[in-house]
């Protein structure tokens, strides 16, 4: 462990990289050090069973549909660069940097994150969440806990809630208007639930 | 004295020789001598809290050096990869999710960013997860000028680096051959000692004398290590007829321990220095040594340590539960063998302090001469240890149950965390019934379950699985 074992010049394009997500030097090191971790046949890519390795992720209940978004449609393999690129979207957010003044939006913006969040759910990249895959979503994190009935009803309510348009389907927009819409009373102007508050250990 | 006639080599030698001599009379009066007696001088605290200064120098000065060249320096706890949430359960993260004050509610009601807390686990998981780390030296918030413990160092600071490079000749210069000179002494007496204590006839005078010579040679290897440990609740100190568990760390958790008391230590009976080490310290002192191929057999283990805490003159046996060294942030599964033996348990919690030197012996990473080059090349070794009043088996509890005990009561000692997980599976094929434990909680919360409202303090899942 340590800059001893691995240096800036094993990562590829690293400046670019750099750029691109926000994270420091350091930060990145410590991420390819992670990623050499988990790639456990050194081929410098991941594969789904590479995740699947990791114990808590193994225990998540969505645990198989984050796996899936690191990985683009098609694609059995994930190479450094797309692996931070996905775990951009949830750097803390009080260390941007415009480093070049850019006016684009930064990687982890809170529309980046509630779209990484809207694609654990539409698995079909259809830009729409529809009932079937609420439903798929609701059996994974509640499991044999709940009956069909009651999962019918709650996947119910949660569209009627959220379908503005009246199609059947959430799309993005109307999922972005849930979180505003949903009260908060102890926290106002809360953020994004996505940003905890530094408290450290 | 006659001078040689030549005066370059004749300074040359009285050179080497003052310096020889300064080195062993130093060695002598202040290490060795103290050592024999059981006397300090505080030169080690006075050390200690010099580089605590020195450390919080360097890492100021590479804030500086960091905001001068606009990066950022990784720090594990306040500035990582992902803004990390302290530990709570999954009730108590749904709630502030949602705002809602009351857990009470009549319908299930399911809100969509209840996804968000699943998934923030699942990508801290990936960054980071329990049973790696409990197998890779902990990560420090500030540096402590060793390479091998840092991401930042990247020459962000010339003064830190200069630092850096006299802290390097300081260490491997002055530091790593006095403690090699101090550990080969130490070995040598015990070696030569033990065996002649063997020798003596009277069994009381035998075990007086070996008691002395085990303690001495323990405290001349301590200081070898230049390891500072601090005692506490020495009133609960592991008496005759019992067995000492402790956490697992390192192999010099032994020297750590034997330095206060003395021990009956169990273990596989080795070949080469370890071997010979092991079998003169057996000729003074009673220790369980197994071969190999009595490992195996569980009965015998068993018997031989029910033997041993039956006779009530035998000293305590030292027993790490964990079977494995973890890196002292958790404690892990202990095996439930030693708490099958029907004697008090004494429990011990033993914890390093990372920011002078990582104890963690990282097996997979370093063979043994590797590991002890880079305790003796770091600042210092500094521990604490707690012992625990003594625990027994209680009416009705399994040996399971008992271990459990145990375990929870060292790691809320050290400030370690309790995990669930078993030392031996280091990757583990993690069992549905953890993931049902999640979904469980999950659909408490949607359904507002009385009974789970109050309370749940720890989303680690307690669940009694017998790995």
């Amino acid at each position: 462990m340590g800059s001893s074992s691995s240096s800036m010049d094993h990562i590829p394009n690293a400046e670019e990289l750099m750029q691109e997500t926000g994270f420091s030097a350091a930060h990145l090191l410590r991420l390819y050090e992670r990623f050499e971790f988990l790639d456990k046949d050194q081929t410098g890519e991941l594969r789904p069973e590479d995740f699947g390795a990791i114990g808590g992720l193994a225990l998540n209940p969505i645990g198989d549909r984050i796996i899936s978004a690191f990985f683009s449609p098609g694609q059995e393999t994930v190479d450094f660069p797309s692996f931070v690129r996905v775990l951009a979207h949830f750097r803390p957010n009080g260390t941007n940097r415009t480093r070049n003044g850019t006016q684009q939006e930064p990687v982890n913006s809170r529309t980046r994150k509630l779209k990484f969040a809207f694609q654990l759910y539409d698995q079909d990249r259809d830009g729409k969440i529809s009932r079937a895959e609420l439903l798929q979503v609701l059996r994974a994190m509640l499991g044999i806990q709940v009956t069909e009935e009651q999962l019918q009803s709650i996947a119910e309510r949660a569209i009627q809630e959220a379908d503005l348009d009246r199609d059947d389907a959430i799309s993005f927009d109307e999922f972005k208007k849930v979180q505003q819409v949903s009260p908060h009373p102890q926290t106002p102007t809360k953020e994004t639930p996505l940003h905890p508050t530094e408290g450290g250990r | 004295m006659t001078w040689s006639t030549f005066p370059v080599d004749n300074l040359l030698c009285r050179c080497l020789g003052i310096s020889i001599t300064v080195w062993w009379t130093f060695l002598f009066v202040f290490i060795i001598i103290p050592a024999v007696f059981g006397v300090s001088f505080g030169m080690r605290r006075f050390y200690m809290r010099t580089l605590l200064k020195i450390f919080e120098w360097a890492m100021l000065r590479m804030e500086m050096g960091a905001k001068e060249k606009n990066q950022e320096l990784y720090k594990p706890y306040s500035n990582g990869i992902i803004a990390k949430e302290p530990p709570s359960s999954l009730q108590q993260e749904m709630q502030e999710l949602r705002g809602s004050a009351g857990c009470l509610r009549s319908e299930p009601e399911f809100e969509m960013a209840d996804i968000f807390y699943f998934c923030r686990r699942g990508v801290e998981s990936i960054v980071d997860d329990e049973v790696t780390k409990c197998f890779s030296a902990q990560e420090l918030e500030s540096w402590n000028l060793l390479t091998r413990s840092n991401y930042n160092f990247r020459h962000i600071s010339l003064r830190v680096t200069v630092l850096w490079g006299f802290g390097v000749l300081v260490r491997y210069g002055v530091l790593l051959p006095l403690r090699v000179t101090l550990a080969v002494t130490g070995i040598s007496l015990l070696l030569v000692l033990t065996t002649l204590v063997g020798f003596l006839p009277n069994r009381e005078l035998r075990s007086f004398l070996s008691e002395k010579v085990h303690l001495m040679c323990y405290r001349i290897c301590v200081r070898a290590l230049t390891a500072i440990i601090t005692y506490h609740n020495r009133e609960n100190k592991p008496q005759n007829g019992g067995i000492c568990v402790a956490n697992h760390t390192t192999p010099i958790d032994v020297i750590i321990l034997a330095n206060d008391g003395c021990y009956s230590l169990v273990g596989q009976a080795h070949g080469g220095l370890m071997g010979m080490i092991q079998r003169a310290m057996v000729k003074s002192s009673p220790h369980i040594w197994f071969e190999r191929s009595e490992v195996k057999d569980r009965h015998l283990v068993a018997k031989r340590l029910g033997d041993h805490v039956a006779d009530k003159t035998k000293q305590p046996i030292l027993i790490f539960p964990e079977g494995t060294c973890i890196n002292n942030t958790s404690v892990m599964m202990f095996k439930k063998g030693s708490f099958e033996i029907a004697c008090t348990v004494y429990p011990v919690a033993i914890k390093y302090d990372p920011r002078f030197g990582d104890a963690f012996w990282n097996s997979s990473k370093f063979g043994m001469v590797n590991y002890l080059l880079r305790m003796m090349s770091s600042w210092a070794i500094v521990c604490s240890v707690w012992y625990l009043p003594p625990m027994n088996r209680e009416e009705g509890e399994d040996a399971v149950q008992f271990a459990n005990r145990v375990k929870a009561a060292i790691a809320a000692q050290g400030g370690l965390v309790d995990l669930i997980w078993d030392g031996g599976l280091k990757r583990t094929k993690v069992k549905d019934a953890f993931k049902e434990e999640q979904q469980k909680l999950y659909s408490q919360v949607l359904v507002g379950d009385r009974s789970q409202c109050s309370d749940m303090n720890h989303l680690a899942v307690k669940v009694h699985i017998n790995v």
